[in-house]
């Protein structure tokens, strides 16, 4: 499933979705920069209440299909000019981590 | 012999809007010369977490990435203050971070070990009050 049926199917706010092709393939909850580099793997869904342009950079260089922010957190003008002029998706949604993470195990089951 | 190509970053110290900068275009580039996506991702995540912490730890630096026919070498380099103690700062979770800086997502005290993890040589070399100089090379 590519982001952007996935931004429809979810129901997720899409705060920015340029690279609407990406595969999308799992999840990985992280806010500490350095574990999401070291474990998320490519096509992850990465679900974060960081919202800073520093996790725009991540998601670029950790090939993650879309940022998810959880807890209706929305990034930074800053994250969002990064995030479009990057390709990098960015998704948002009131849920927490774990109930975004539940909707999406059901979706990609 | 063919010539190497070598791609040479000035990294900003103490800056957290343009951290990271470097690395994603190193990234652009190694995909344009069409290298496999594990080799970029691996440089990418090396390169990214030597970067980081130049900003964060050494006050800026200079990061070269030189592509031979054989490997990838990322050399980072930075005038900061130096590892007291190489193996200490080499264990997971160790980290001398400030809390504002943790606050935005670093601090983690994994980046040396992921430079590690996803390099096939990484060498420290570090006087304190001198600097720090880091090479890992990423073998084709
Ligand atoms: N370039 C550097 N100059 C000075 N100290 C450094 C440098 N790189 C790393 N360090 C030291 O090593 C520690 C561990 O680094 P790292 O594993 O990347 O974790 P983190 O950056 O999250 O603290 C740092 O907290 C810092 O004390
Ligand atoms: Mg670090």
């Amino acid at each position: 499933m590519n982001a952007e049926a996935f931004a429809k199917k979810t129901g997720f706010k899409t705060v920015c979705i340029p690279s609407p092709d990406k595969e999308v393939e799992g999840v990985y909850i992280g806010d500490l920069l350095s574990w999401v580099m070291g474990k998320a793997e490519q096509g992850n869904v990465w679900i974060t209440i960081m919202s800073n342009i520093n996790t725009v950079a991540v998601a670029t260089l950790a090939d993650t299909s879309c940022i998810l922010l959880a807890e209706g957190v929305m990034p930074d003008e800053n994250a969002l000019e990064a995030a479009k002029t990057k390709g990098v998706n960015i998704l948002s949604t009131p849920l927490s981590a774990y109930e975004a993470a539940m909707k999406i195990s059901e979706l990609l089951r | 012999m063919s010539d190497n190509l070598v791609f040479r970053f000035d990294v900003q110290g103490n800056d957290f809007t343009s951290a990271g900068q470097a690395s994603v275009q190193v990234k652009k580039n190694l995909r344009q010369l069409g290298l496999d996506a594990d080799t970029i991702r691996r440089v990418s995540i090396a390169m990214y977490e030597g970067e980081i912490n130049m900003v964060i730890h050494a006050g800026g630096g200079v990061a070269e990435v030189i592509v031979s026919e054989d490997y990838i070498e990322i050399i980072l380099e930075d005038r900061g203050p130096g590892i007291k103690d190489i193996d200490q700062a080499m264990q997971a979770g160790y980290s001398t971070a400030t809390e504002t800086i943790r606050s935005l997502g670093f601090g983690a005290g994994m980046g040396l070990p992921n430079m590690k993890k996803n390099t096939d040589s990484m060498e420290i070399t570090s006087t304190i009050d001198v600097g720090t100089r880091i090479v890992m090379r990423v073998m084709l």
